[in-house]
């Protein structure tokens, strides 16, 4: 993966991601897409090239419940989120989308940096900055639900996980 | 082993001994949706290839409260398909004017202590007033549930919060709380439970613990649990009239953090814009002028809420400057509140009530402030845009506090208002 970097601060909440004027009436990710973080940053959609990242604080995602978030996210061409620590119901709702979450000390980072993550090594390299972080490895069932493309696409595949003796 | 109310929770739902941070795959005993979040949850049962719902008895709800009654066409067609799919499946539907979901679940009996509940809305932690795990998810783990009747958990760790001290007067559950989010801060508890305790919390009616409970998410907790006692058996029996087991913790139970306060001192407390751990007291921000108040929400639209509103607004009118919006939790909350007369306290006064829903706490409809306007709502989150315009200011705050500043067309200390009585 590789890709600019849009850099956010900490606790940025799911109205800021996806405003209030469109959460409950747009139901199409590509037209939610266009409206990504509009309340914060006007015409942030047109700022983005396919494969860039979201760079952000602590507490990425708090607030609501709302899938719309990552959703819009993922439809807008965004590769993955990088953050030191995401909140717990975005966490979940990332994944079960296939929408990649790094966790990653990103304090060095700056808006606009040029950065390409491995996976397979656990790192990012800042290619503007010329250093490398370290990436903290999701857990098993997560990597295996994003490899999959989602939760939808993994338990349709793996049905016993959830029919079997608990 | 010792245990913390969420791993027995956790160990009565997979039927083995589980302990935190275990990964597991754990039976639900009731979800639901809201009209934000169900059609996701409609369109990714298809895409599980479901046809059939786990189970049509007490297992699933779906609430008509974000945008109710209907603002615009598009939404009109969300709730038709909603209404579909609740024919179709048997599923419980609480439609337009019913209130809330987090106090129509509850005072439907769909919550029971010991429960595991998951809701597509965040505030399902709520329900932890009760005794029960319950918490938010999106609408493809709830259509996961509602496929397979189960998906999967990491027991959370726990942080235990013990409240000690007097509560003074014209001091209430939502200043406890908000002083409480203002020193542990937005990620305290993020991927944990919080377990309440102390004397304060005894003290505490149920509409009191729900306040505290619902704002858990706040700190980013998964759930956040009260302890059972004579007042929820009280309230369960008036609400639900079924068996159940309650849950204790243990006394050696792991706790990851245990932070205590004394709230003896604490003054009126107020979030200030734009988040919800931007907490200040009355001093700091008193005189502030305001353009619109909001009595209301799962945080504080239940019946005692209105009481304390009502009590200070009686005989009085609200500055003339000032929108003043009531919205009842919940059908039953409004009835009852029309049977006390508060609502014509309320009328009288110069409020405007509105149908039992979210609509202004969420921007949805039904009072929607204008640029550079300042609110003084008794909602949860004060995020900008929130209520529907990103150039608005949106301070949070108790029942009492709001009336009062209803009245003064600023913001004003509630306490003076108890004094004169």
């Amino acid at each position: 993966m590789k890709g600019k970097a849009h850099k956010f601060g900490d606790d940025i909440n799911t109205d800021y991601i996806i405003s209030g004027r469109y959460k409950f009436s747009i139901t199409d990710p590509r037209e939610l897409a266009r409206h990504l973080f509009e309340d914060l940053i006007a015409n942030f959609y047109n700022k983005i090239s396919a494969g860039d990242f979201i760079v952000a604080g602590k507490n990425f995602g708090c607030g609501s419940s709302r899938e719309q978030a990552p959703l819009a996210i993922k439809a807008a061409g965004i590769s993955a989120v990088i953050a030191p620590s995401f909140a717990r119901i975005f966490y979940r709702n990332a994944i079960n989308l296939g929408l990649t979450l790094i966790e990653a000390d990103t304090g060095r980072v700056e808006d606009g940096d040029l950065l390409e993550a491995d996976l397979s090594k656990d790192t990012i390299r800042d290619l503007t900055r010329n250093i490398k972080i370290k990436i903290r490895p999701l857990p098993a069932l997560m990597q295996e639900i994003l490899n999959a493309g989602g939760s939808v696409e993994y338990f349709r595949k793996h049905r016993s996980i959830l029919k079997g003796n608990r | 082993m010792p245990r913390t109310i969420t791993e027995k929770i956790f160990s009565r739902h997979t039927g083995k001994s589980v302990k935190a941070d275990d990964v597991v795959i754990a039976e639900v005993d009731f979800c639901f949706g809201q009209d934000g979040t169900s059609l996701l949850v409609i369109e990714r049962l298809k895409s599980l290839g479901i046809r059939k719902i786990f189970s049509q008895r007490n297992f699933f709800a779906m609430v008509i409260d974000h945008s109710s009654p209907s603002p615009n066409q598009k939404i009109s067609g969300i709730h038709n398909a909603m209404r579909r799919f609740s024919e179709q499946n048997k599923a419980k539907l609480y439609d337009i004017g019913e209130g809330v979901c987090h106090q129509v679940i509850p005072e439907n009996s769909h919550v029971l202590p010991g429960n595991l509940i998951c809701g597509a809305d965040s505030h399902t932690c709520s329900y932890g007033a009760l005794n029960a795990f319950a918490t938010g998810m999106g609408s493809t783990d709830i259509a996961i549930i509602l496929a397979y009747g189960k998906n999967w958990f990491r027991v959370p760790q726990t942080a235990r919060i013990i409240i000690e001290g007097t509560i003074p007067d014209g001091i209430f559950a939502k200043d406890i709380i908000l002083y409480i989010i203002g020193k542990l801060k937005a990620d305290f508890a993020g991927y944990k439970t919080i377990e309440y305790a102390g004397s304060v919390v005894e003290k505490l009616s149920m509409d009191g613990r729900f306040t505290l409970a619902n704002m858990s998410v706040e700190m980013g907790a998964e759930a956040g649990i009260m302890p059972f006692d004579k007042k929820t058996e009280n309230w369960l029996s008036r609400h639900a009239g079924k068996k159940f087991a309650p849950v204790f913790p243990d006394k050696n139970a792991h706790y990851e953090n245990i932070v205590e306060f004394d709230i003896s001192k604490i003054e009126p407390q107020i979030a200030c814009p734009h988040s919800v751990d931007n907490v200040k007291s009355i001093f700091e921000v008193a005189g502030k002028k305001i353009d619109e108040a909001f009595l209301g929400t799962c945080t504080n639209g239940r019946l005692e809420d209105l009481e304390v509103a009502a009590g200070i607004l009686k005989g009085k009118k609200i500055h003339p400057q000032v929108k003043f919006i009531i919205a009842p939790a919940s059908k039953k909350v409004f009835l009852e509140a029309v049977k006390q007369g508060i609502i014509e306290i309320f009328i009288k006064s110069g409020g405007v009530v509105i149908s039992p829903g979210c609509g202004p706490c969420v921007g949805t409809h039904a009072g929607i402030p204008a640029d550079k306007e300042a609110v003084i709502s008794t909602a949860n989150r004060n995020f900008k845009g929130r209520m529907g315009n990103p150039d608005a200011f949106i301070y949070l705050a108790s029942p009492a506090t709001v009336a009062a500043s209803a009245i003064e067309g600023k913001i004003a200390d509630p306490r003076k208002y108890f004094k004169d009585n």
